[in-house]
């Protein structure tokens, strides 16, 4: 067990009297899955090295109802989006930043709808805000010379049009970055949006998450950098599954910024 | 120039007042069609939505994106736009018995006519162009299952249509003898008019007038066959493109009628068994057919000309899944075609739209992102997934138990709601 990180709910902070900047919400990838585990406790870290002041909701928060609404099932959505906006309000939040797109996505366009209204952010933009004033050093480590193409999530990019945070951060770590044919507007999904994650895909002759990753090894990158848990797993899988794992590592630009300042 | 009005005069007349009065027939009901679907309510944005037709509907600019078609696809909508000032010349000169009434201008009149001859000439090579890639190359999204029998011909048809167009008018200008005589604009079909020019003057004046008739017959037809084509879009690509979306793509609409139950649900002082005030219907939730779908996801089915750009991005079209978000647009469209035909015999979903296109979409916009015009298919294959769950209890089993998680501890996994903290100490 590595050494137990210092992350504050917003109940203790609440408690103490304190409103901490900004909230992360982790998401349910973020708190369960063991994978996306590694990218939350990576971008936790560089909070905490760049002075942010942050809490959780912990067990307060829930699923935001994406998979729900993207299934159809808007009741269940709305339900979430309720309960959540109710606890969110409760707590005065004005700033959320989180690890997965999905999340900001809804929390960002379907929230304000209903109640919820906050400045919403994508962990990407909120590091790179970070970087550009000082507060967070991005330098490249091991990675320096190496070379990364990234795989644009959709609900970042096509769906609220973020194309440059991700890719600035990944600049500043002095990598060759290499594009794949179909990037930024005109970028592969990974095949789990829609709540695709949940099921398994249609009938067809390929997987997804297959064709992605075959375009990903193509461009001969040792990393594929995404800003998504679930893109992360997509591509991880994809990866294994053309036997590349060795030569080629899926890691979230957060986790690539934490690692090469050996967080 | 004998009494006005003569015998062709009157002739014209009617058949130009027909061509008029069934396009309009034809224009008002494809609006009652589309008024067949929901309202959606003032729209707001407008100085954003203006900006879209502007840039996305004046000025092709996803068009363009694709370059080679993209700009072909400008020469020939600006060929066509440019030399259509020439049906008001037409059209006067046919009424009033005149002959190219517009030569009064002056030496500008050579230059527009000019102008025009150069542009037709453009317009035909680019449509001879469009003809090789669909039938000759055989570009992929062009011979996709849904563009076989009826589409493909229709396609076709447009591409025949405009290169006759393109070339009665030459040769109404090549055998215009007064016109090829003053010299004066007749930059490409001079060249013809010196091949014919040793013919007799009474059969280069027949071949004129056959040419000028078939042009304008054949303009008026083209007109009246809009409705029954996909090259609708020329007229609805504008409104279309002002309807547009105008939020982030992501962003997906929140039901009005579910948030109103869902208060009802949370709020501690509703009474559970209060009865519904007298009259009031249940509201359907999301579409099994296009009544349930709104105006202006239906104008979208109307204005779509399949060319299939969404599909060529679709992920799930390029991994072999039967989902096509242009088969969609077209299902869509037939059925509100056919409706006053097959009323409630059939239906949008299952008769047109399988479940297994629906439930393969991953909502990635990528179709969205694609369309020249703003037409946005993921919406439709929402509303279509919330029928089957809200309505029907039919989501696949994969994504019930999906579903039942969240309901009942806050994730899509099952794991405890209390444990969403356990990363920080591990």
């Amino acid at each position: 067990m590595e050494k137990a990180l210092n992350v504050p709910t917003m109940a203790e902070c609440q408690a103490q009297g304190k409103l901490p900047e900004v909230l992360f919400w982790v998401g349910c990838a973020g708190s369960f899955d063991d994978r996306a585990k590694k990218i939350t406790k990576a971008f936790a870290k560089l909070l905490q090295a760049s002075g942010v002041s942050f809490a959780v909701l912990g067990a307060e928060e829930g699923c935001t109802g994406d998979p729900a609404k993207r299934s159809g099932n808007e009741f269940l959505f709305q339900m979430q989006a309720m309960m959540n906006i109710e606890v969110l309000n409760g707590y005065g939040v004005g700033q959320i930043v989180t690890t997965c797109p999905h999340c900001f996505n809804t929390l960002k366009n379907e929230y304000p709808g209903l109640g919820g209204s906050y400045q919403v952010m994508h962990h990407t933009q909120f590091l790179k805000n970070l970087m550009d004033s000082g507060r967070l050093k991005v330098s490249g480590g091991s990675f320096r010379g190496k070379k990364i193409t990234y795989h644009d999530p959709c609900y970042l990019g096509r769906a609220n049009g973020e194309y440059e945070a991700p890719r600035a951060l990944l600049s500043a770590l002095e990598s060759e970055l290499i594009e794949m044919k179909r990037c930024k507007t005109r970028g592969l999904c990974c095949g789990a949006g829609g709540a695709q994650m949940f099921k398994e895909p249609e009938k067809g002759n390929k997987d997804i998450n297959i064709e992605r990753s075959e375009e990903a090894i193509e461009t001969g990158a040792s990393f594929v950098a995404t800003g998504c848990p679930f893109c992360n797993t997509m591509m991880t899988d994809g990866v294994t599954a053309k036997g590349a794992e060795s030569k080629v590592a899926v890691m979230d630009v957060a986790e690539l910024i934490a690692k090469a300042a050996d967080l | 120039m004998g009494a006005w009005p003569s015998l062709s005069n009157v002739i014209f007349a009617l058949i130009f007042g027909a061509g008029v009065g069934y396009f309009t027939f034809n224009m008002r009901r494809l609006v009652a069609l589309i008024k067949k679907g929901r309202p959606v309510g003032p729209v707001a944005h407008k100085k954003e939505r203006w900006r879209n037709v502007l840039y996305i509907a004046l000025g092709q600019s996803k068009l363009v994106k694709r370059p080679v078609s993209g700009l072909m696809h400008v020469l020939v909508y600006l060929g066509f736009v440019i030399i259509n000032i020439e049906v008001l010349e037409i059209v006067i000169d046919g009424l009033f018995g005149t002959h190219r009434i517009f030569q009064f201008i002056g030496p500008a009149y050579g230059v527009l006519i000019g102008l025009f001859e150069v542009l037709a000439v453009l317009v035909f090579f680019a449509v001879v162009i469009f003809w090789l890639r669909r039938n000759a190359l055989k570009l992929k999204r062009f011979w996709s299952p849904e563009m076989s029998g009826w589409p493909k011909k229709d396609a076709n048809l447009i591409l025949y249509f405009e290169m006759v167009l393109m070339g009665l008018f030459l040769m109404m200008n090549a055998s215009d003898l007064s016109f090829q005589q003053l010299n004066q604009g007749n930059w490409i079909s001079g060249s013809i008019y010196s091949m014919i020019q040793d013919w007799p003057q009474a059969q280069l004046h027949l071949i004129e007038r056959i040419c000028w008739w078939t042009h304008i017959v054949g303009i008026l037809g083209f007109l009246n066959y809009l409705y029954f084509s996909k090259h609708l879009h020329i007229l609805l690509a504008f409104p279309n493109v002002y309807y547009g979306r105008v939020t982030p793509a992501g962003q997906f609409e929140n039901l009005d009628s579910v948030t109103e139950q869902v208060k009802l649900m949370m709020d501690p002082a509703a009474d559970p068994y209060a009865a519904q005030p007298e009259g009031t219907v249940p509201e359907k939730f999301g579409a099994s057919d296009v009544t349930d779908l709104t105006q202006v996801q239906l104008l979208n089915a109307m204005t779509c000309t399949e060319c299939g750009r969404c599909t060529s991005e679709c992920p799930a079209n390029q991994t072999g899944k039967l989902l096509s978000p242009r088969k969609i647009m077209m299902d869509t469209r037939d059925r509100l075609m056919a409706l006053p035909k097959e009323g409630e015999s059939k239906q949008l979903l299952d008769d047109y739209i399988s479940r297994d296109e629906l439930w393969a979409c991953t909502t990635c916009n990528a179709c969205v992102e694609a369309c020249p015009v703003s037409i946005d298919p993921v919406s439709i294959i929402m509303a279509m997934r919330q029928y089957l769950v809200m309505e029907q209890s039919a989501a696949p089993s994969e994504l019930n138990v999906t579903m039942s998680n969240i309901e009942n501890n806050a994730a899509p996994w099952p794991f405890n709601q209390q444990d969403r903290g356990n990363w920080i100490n591990e």
